[in-house]
């Protein structure tokens, strides 16, 4: 086992698939720049060197362009990884996703695959309000895609290595604080979890979500960042007798529905943690599938610790009251009992 | 290289003021018709004109697309097929002229009005057929419907009904070919309205500055829906925007099918060369609404009639038998041959079985 961030981990999963299937490439803003940062959170620093300019191939910022010429040369036979900058700059390429990438298959009867991987990385990290949004959740609307949210090392590369291979569409959703990326590319508050990763080949397979802690009386659904939040909500809550169970679904398309559905079976309780704003969200619908398929179980409300709904703020006070923390869950889960 | 040394005016057609009708070489006139095109071959730098065969394959395509298009109409306003229809009628020197030039393995992607790039393709008409019935056995499955016919076998990717879309996705295609070593090519093929679209602008600088093998070939039909080019374009031609993106821009009267094939045959070798994309700008005339419920009221019925005058079909016709490619006779037969095509598609695809319910959840995802 060797232990790492997970932008290193990230960075292994794209060197070890770039070895292994020659029709792997990376494509985006600033990736492999000679004297550049290696994308904007240092996950392709130094690919270049060994893959060369035509595999790790760095566009104008023309994010329509990085969609659709990953959507076209997956249609073609690639297998390409595009990298956009902040997950904020998914809405400028929007069409190629949600018309394009999503659609093709199905409105070609099946004539026709996107292996694509679209890596974005979303969170709150006093940018304001246009490099800072969660936006899980407008991709787990549109049928086709698929989606996924590793908050380990261990899950980054697996995840994403996964990913690759997948015939399909996938969002690969990154936290700017989980990074731990290095040097002047570094994230001020970063958690930046050094996790541990096997030497060895593995994969972390796509729609397998994961029990992070066991407990008995209320269970906690987050991902992301807040998977840490949530952990450090259930060491409060232990010590007043509550034992959480924290689950962390890992892939949002498809959705390991039964994982979720066994815990609160469980538990009785549900609260949902996510940093994307509250209305119409990813919370909502796991508290819809819940209340629709587990209602009987419920001892309480579900309830659901989101941003509000505003934009992202700049001010850290200001952004410290717009992201869920460990006292908002803390408290979320107190008014349960 | 600075902007301005970029001059491809060299490669392009001298007739730069068309689409003015009062240019043409008055059509009706069977001399006239002939003088035209003749010119016309001697305005692209590739010069060869294809042999008597192709040229007849090449008529054969464009009754086909006519045909076909007309018969799909017919059925539509007799409420036997649904959908809306973008029908490619006047349009069809464009896609028989370009296709003539590629390989099967060769790449086309298209637009919400893509029946006259399928056929020419090669997709199967029974199959497109079906697929506008809304059946079974339809080249998508009846999943796409008449805005994403295709069929990949062929090389014709499921057309892309988002006007603009295409141009990056063709870049991709065109990017794929290039890293895998193969010379194929890939054309792209849009209306006047997609150049105004910031994917296209997109699309069109990365396949020049990565010199990707693809031709950009722009319809200028002169509408984008109903607003006219003039009201959009503060420049004369699509073409124009090419030296912006430091590629040749040519233009061709694309009612006029030789010059659309030798301006599309010079950018392919081009591009299968490794000389990198082309913008092929092709005037011409959508002589039906933009679709079906378009009562045409935007244009009068003057410009229409004269663009009806330079039907590419009537002037390719007159050119055969002017230049004694054909008989009467032959072109006849084409297009008896034609008819009993679209006779066999329209009882196939009516004969065909609906899909079954359960397939509207199939194929969202690969398995």
């Amino acid at each position: 086992m060797a232990k790492m961030t997970i932008a290193e981990a990230l960075r292994q999963a794209l060197r070890e698939e770039m070895r292994r299937d020659e029709r792997v490439f990376c494509i985006g803003e600033d990736i492999g720049i000679e004297g550049g940062f290696g994308g904007a959170f240092t996950v392709t620093l130094g690919l270049s060197e060994e893959f060369g300019h035509d595999r790790i191939l760095d566009t104008p910022i023309s994010e329509i362009a990085i969609a659709g010429v990953a959507i076209g040369a997956a249609m073609a036979g690639m297998r390409p990884i595009a990298d956009v900058q902040y997950g904020d700059f998914l809405f400028c390429m929007m069409d190629q996703l949600a018309n394009q990438a999503a659609k093709m298959r199905y409105m070609s009867g099946g004539q026709v695959a996107v292996p694509l991987v679209m890596r974005a990385p979303v969170g709150a990290t006093a940018r304001g309000p246009q490099h800072a949004q969660s936006l899980e959740a407008f991709f787990t609307h549109i049928p086709g895609l698929k989606v996924v949210a590793p908050a380990t090392a261990y899950d980054a590369k697996g995840l994403l290595k996964s990913a690759v291979r997948d015939d399909n569409p996938v969002i690969v959703f990154e936290h700017k604080l989980l990074y731990g990326s290095k040097g002047p590319r570094s994230e001020r508050g970063a958690l930046s979890p050094i996790g541990e990763v096997p030497e060895e080949e593995y994969l972390v397979p796509i729609g397998e979500g994961i029990v992070r802690r066991e407990g008995k009386d209320v269970t906690i659904v987050a991902k992301l960042l807040t998977v840490y939040r949530a952990l450090a909500a259930a060491e409060v809550l232990a010590r007043q007798g509550i034992e959480v169970e924290v689950i962390d679904p890992r892939t949002l398309v498809p959705l390991d529905k039964e994982l979720i559905l066994a815990s609160v079976r469980k538990t009785g309780r549900l609260v949902i943690v996510e940093e994307d704003n509250l209305t119409g969200g990813w919370a909502a619908e796991i508290a819809a599938i819940v209340a629709d398929e587990a209602f009987m179980w419920l001892d309480a409300p579900i309830k659901r610790v989101s941003a509000p709904d505003v934009p992202p703020p700049f001010a850290p006070v200001l952004e410290r009251e717009y992201v869920p923390d460990e006292e908002k869950i803390v408290a979320a889960v107190l008014s349960l009992f | 290289m600075k902007s301005s040394d970029v001059n491809f005016s060299n490669s392009r057609n001298a007739r730069d003021g068309l689409p003015n009708p009062s240019l043409s070489a008055g059509f009706g006139n069977p001399a006239g018709a002939s003088r035209d095109l003749s010119n016309s071959s001697h305005s692209t730098d590739a010069g060869e004109l294809p042999d008597a065969e192709q040229l007849t394959r090449i008529y054969h395509t464009m009754v086909m697309i006519r045909r076909f298009e007309e018969r799909v109409n017919e059925l539509y306003l007799q409420g036997r097929i649904p959908s809306t229809l973008h029908l490619y009628i006047g349009q069809e020197a464009i896609a028989a002229g370009v296709c003539a030039n590629l390989r099967q393995d060769d790449y086309v992607f298209s637009t919400h009005r893509p029946h006259g790039h399928a056929l020419a393709k090669g997709v199967a008409p029974q199959a497109i057929m079906a697929e506008l019935f809304g059946k079974a056995t339809g080249c998508c499955r009846a999943k796409g419907g008449s805005m994403h016919v295709g069929d990949v076998r062929v090389g014709m990717f499921p057309a892309i009904a988002i006007v603009g879309g295409n141009a990056p996705i063709a870049a991709g295609a065109a990017l794929a070919a290039k890293m895998q070593g193969t010379d194929r090519v890939t054309v792209s093929f849009f209306g006047d309205g997609a150049a105004n679209e910031g994917a296209w602008h997109e699309g069109l600088n990365v396949a020049a500055i990565w010199e990707l093998p693809v031709i950009y070939v722009c319809e200028n039909n002169l509408y984008a829906a109903s607003t006219s080019f003039s009201l959009t374009f503060k420049v004369k031609n699509v073409a124009d925007r090419a030296a912006a993106y430091g590629m040749p821009g040519v233009i061709v009267d694309g009612n006029d099918v030789l010059a659309v094939y030798q301006a599309s045959q010079a950018a392919i070798e081009r591009a299968r060369q490794g000389g990198g994309p082309t913008l092929i700008e092709c005037k011409t005339y959508r002589q039906c609404g933009h679709s079906r419920s378009d009562p045409r009221t935007y244009r009068t019925h003057e410009e229409e009639a004269e663009w009806k005058e330079r039907d590419p079909i009537p002037r390719f016709h007159q050119w055969l038998l002017d230049r004694g490619v054909c008989t009467a006779e032959q072109l006849d037969e084409v297009a008896l041959n034609v008819e009993q095509t679209v006779d066999e598609a329209i009882i196939f695809a009516e004969s065909s079985p609906e899909p079954q319910v359960a397939d509207l959840y199939a194929d969202v995802f690969k398995e």
